[in-house]
């Protein structure tokens, strides 16, 4: 789960990571209201979506007067931000954060992620901070400090003292980013997040150090036991057909194709989404209906897959294993009752007890095209939307 | 012959009273798996079936001499019952469990790093050992037993489909792998490939990949350097867009890195025949390996 810049350093705040003063508005007249209230311009405004590259795509910008926060939070509010992040079709700006401006002396990167290959929380650091850090990892890897820890051990001092030395940090600095650094991981550990980052993280002409960014991913798997953080999700940042597949449990992804396709499993719903792709198609979602899928959940899938207006045709693909196949069909008959399918379907199945299901869809009545396997059945979606 | 398991494992199934744990393992023991034992904590005494039921896998491993357990746990409880199953000794642990925290799978990782336990999965679909054992959620009927071809995937239904194309050419399966859709595993291809490859039966390897991570490239150079027998590779996700979790965990093209390109690159540098369309995957086999 991803959330806004201002949530994430509400929970810096919680942990006692600095950062600078600053409140959400959701309209030109909050904003100048938050920025009274700061003491003195000038102040910063930042688009708050879910997206990185804002600053690039104009959804970030200065304000020195209460005259030019009113004009320039007009202009962001409602602005369509288009970054390397949102794809061409951009998103909506419904609020933005009004933060003080700092007298900024150097800007740093820092990062606490899991990773997958050794298994131990990484933490990075670079003197290069500001900038696109996979640019820096790609061109300049020496630029970048990296210090593996052992989730069963925990951060240690010295831990902290490699990343603090490798920034060169002055003596003053030293104390205060080190505390910092170990609340950012307690934070991590503590919320189950996947990525804290901090870019830039900044050093002040008063020798103070302060997160002038944030963001936080968090581990979908561990949201049961953080249900406080359940309020920060933001639906406006959703595909509404997906918000309406999580209601079911169903692993929906909306897509640009015109082939909509549900399949159980993961594995076979991507490569089925490669195989109508392959015979001249393009999937119009991912759909994962899981190993014990009901008939409910076959229907919703069907009603979602429906609700985008692109879909020509459907493919469903199914491996009866544990979800057998005469169940499926019964699924697929009760869906096509009640939703009323306008599209054609083809439907390719295989596995347990695939004779039963066969037999109840040809003599269900309804127009399903019954394809013998996988090569077969992609090719005949590919040719209905092709006409 | 077969890798990790083979018709002596002596199983024993913790979470054995749940909903899946009982359905499962029904269908472990008609395929002839023996079932040796279960453990609910609190529910000692007690039977599913004919199984005797535990209260702690110590309980279980002393009464009945199991050597590999299996997982059914909910994702809460699942890193715990995990290492209360290295901490008896187990030999093999099989995590069919899916959406564990990887938190608690960084801490189960590092926690085994000194035991001699082999952990399969989470998030997989299980081993099996065609015609000895099957441990795990797999369908048995689609598999053919006598080999001489190993099966070793993230996945679970793409590798029924893989299995089930093989079976169709006429070509049996030694040992089919799941090892799981999540970021962290416990055995991975390369502990996959390597047990195949001193397998005397085993005289080629499929191997199913799929985007997010670099577990494929690693393999691919594993391959070039340390196989002799021909090995098959598959990558589902050409169509993934980046930055989307495709239902698996583990499966998330992010910062450029864990696309299927990258990956059929990678293993076609290295020698693997790679299929593209998964429809001619049992005929590609064919030729490949017959």
């Amino acid at each position: 789960m991803k959330i806004h810049e201002y949530q994430s350093k509400e929970l810096f705040k919680k942990y006692n990571i600095p950062i600078p003063e600053g409140g959400v508005a959701f309209s030109s007249d909050e904003a100048v209201t938050v920025a009274e209230k700061l003491g003195g311009y000038p102040v910063v405004l930042k688009a708050q979506i879910h997206a990185g590259g804002r600053g690039k795509g104009g959804g970030v910008k200065l304000a020195k007067s209460a005259e030019e926060t009113k004009n320039v939070a007009q202009e962001i509010i409602g602005m369509n931000l288009v970054t390397h992040q949102t794809g061409a079709e951009g998103r909506l700006v419904k609020k933005i954060l009004v933060e003080q401006g700092l007298n900024i002396e150097k800007e740093l990167y820092l990062s606490i992620i899991s990773d997958r290959v050794s298994a131990k929380i990484v933490v990075m650091a670079s003197e290069a901070g500001g900038m696109d850090i996979e640019e820096v990892a790609a061109k300049t890897p020496q630029k970048i400090i990296k210090v593996f820890i052992n989730p069963l051990l925990g951060i240690q001092a010295y831990h902290c003292r490699r990343v603090a030395f490798g920034l060169n940090l002055s003596p003053q600095l030293m104390k205060p980013f080190v505390a910092m650094l170990k609340n950012l991981y307690q934070l991590f550990v503590e919320y189950d997040c996947s990525l804290v980052e901090i870019n830039p993280l900044v050093l002040t002409a008063e020798e103070t150090v302060i997160a002038l960014d944030a963001k936080i991913n968090f581990d979908d798997n561990a949201l049961f036991r953080h249900k406080d953080l359940l309020e920060y999700r933001d639906l406006d940042e959703e595909n509404p057909l997906e918000i309406e597949a999580s209601k079911f449990n169903l692993n929906y992804i909306n897509l640009d194709g015109n082939v909509g396709n549900m399949v159980n499993g993961a594995g076979l719903a991507m490569a089925t989404m490669d195989l109508i792709k392959l015979a001249g198609a393009e999937p119009a979602n991912f759909l994962d209906v899981g190993g014990g899928a009901s008939a409910e959940m076959v229907e919703n899938g069907f009603r979602i897959i429906l609700g985008d207006e692109n879909v020509k045709a459907i493919l469903i693909n199914i491996f009866g294993g544990i979800l057998r196949c005469d169940v499926l069909a019964e699924g697929v008959i009760k869906a096509a009752q009640k939703t009323g399918i306008k599209v054609p379907v083809v439907v390719r199945m295989e596995g347990t007890n695939v004779e039963e299901g066969r037999n109840i869809l040809s003599k269900s009545g309804l127009n399903l095209i019954t394809a013998t396997d996988l090569k077969d059945a992609a090719k005949k979606v590919a040719k209905l939307v092709g006409e | 012959m077969s890798i990790f398991v083979d018709k002596e494992t002596k199983v024993v199934v913790q979470g054995i009273t749940g909903r899946e744990g009982q359905f499962h393992t029904r269908h472990c023991i008609a395929y002839g798996t023996q079932v040796v034992a279960g453990v609910t904590p609190g529910k000692d005494g007690q039977k599913m079936d004919d199984v005797p039921v535990f209260n702690t896998v110590h309980d279980a491993v002393d009464a009945t001499g199991a050597n590999c357990s299996l997982i059914f746990v909910p994702p809460a409880f699942a890193a715990d019952a995990i290492m209360e199953a290295a901490d008896t000794g187990l030999d093999l642990v099989v995590v069919i469990t899916e959406g564990i925290p990887v938190l608690d799978m960084m801490k189960v990782k590092n926690y085994l790093n000194d035991k001699h336990t082999r952990m399969i999965g989470p998030n997989c679909p299980g081993i099996i050992a065609p015609g000895q054992t099957k441990i795990g959620i797999m369908p048995g009927p689609i598999h053919k037993a006598g080999g001489p071809i190993g099966v070793v995937s993230r996945s679970g239904t793409l590798t029924y489909e893989v299995v089930h194309q093989l079976t169709l050419q006429g070509i049996g399966q030694t040992t089919c792998v799941g090892i799981g859709g999540d970021p962290i595993c416990g055995t991975n291809f390369i502990d996959c490939l390597e047990a195949f490859e001193k397998d005397l039966e085993t005289k080629g390897v499929v191997i199913v990949g799929e985007i997010g991570g670099t577990a494929e490239e690693e393999a691919s150079e594993f391959i070039t350097a340390n196989m002799t027998i021909p090995v098959v590779g598959f990558i589902s996700g050409l169509t993934a867009p980046p930055g989307r979790r495709m239902g698996h965990a583990g499966a998330i093209i992010s910062g450029g890195s864990g696309t299927a390109q990258a990956k059929i690159e990678a293993m076609k540098t290295h020698g693997v025949h790679v299929c593209e369309d998964l429809g001619t995957l049992g005929e590609m086999c064919a030729q490949v390996f017959i």
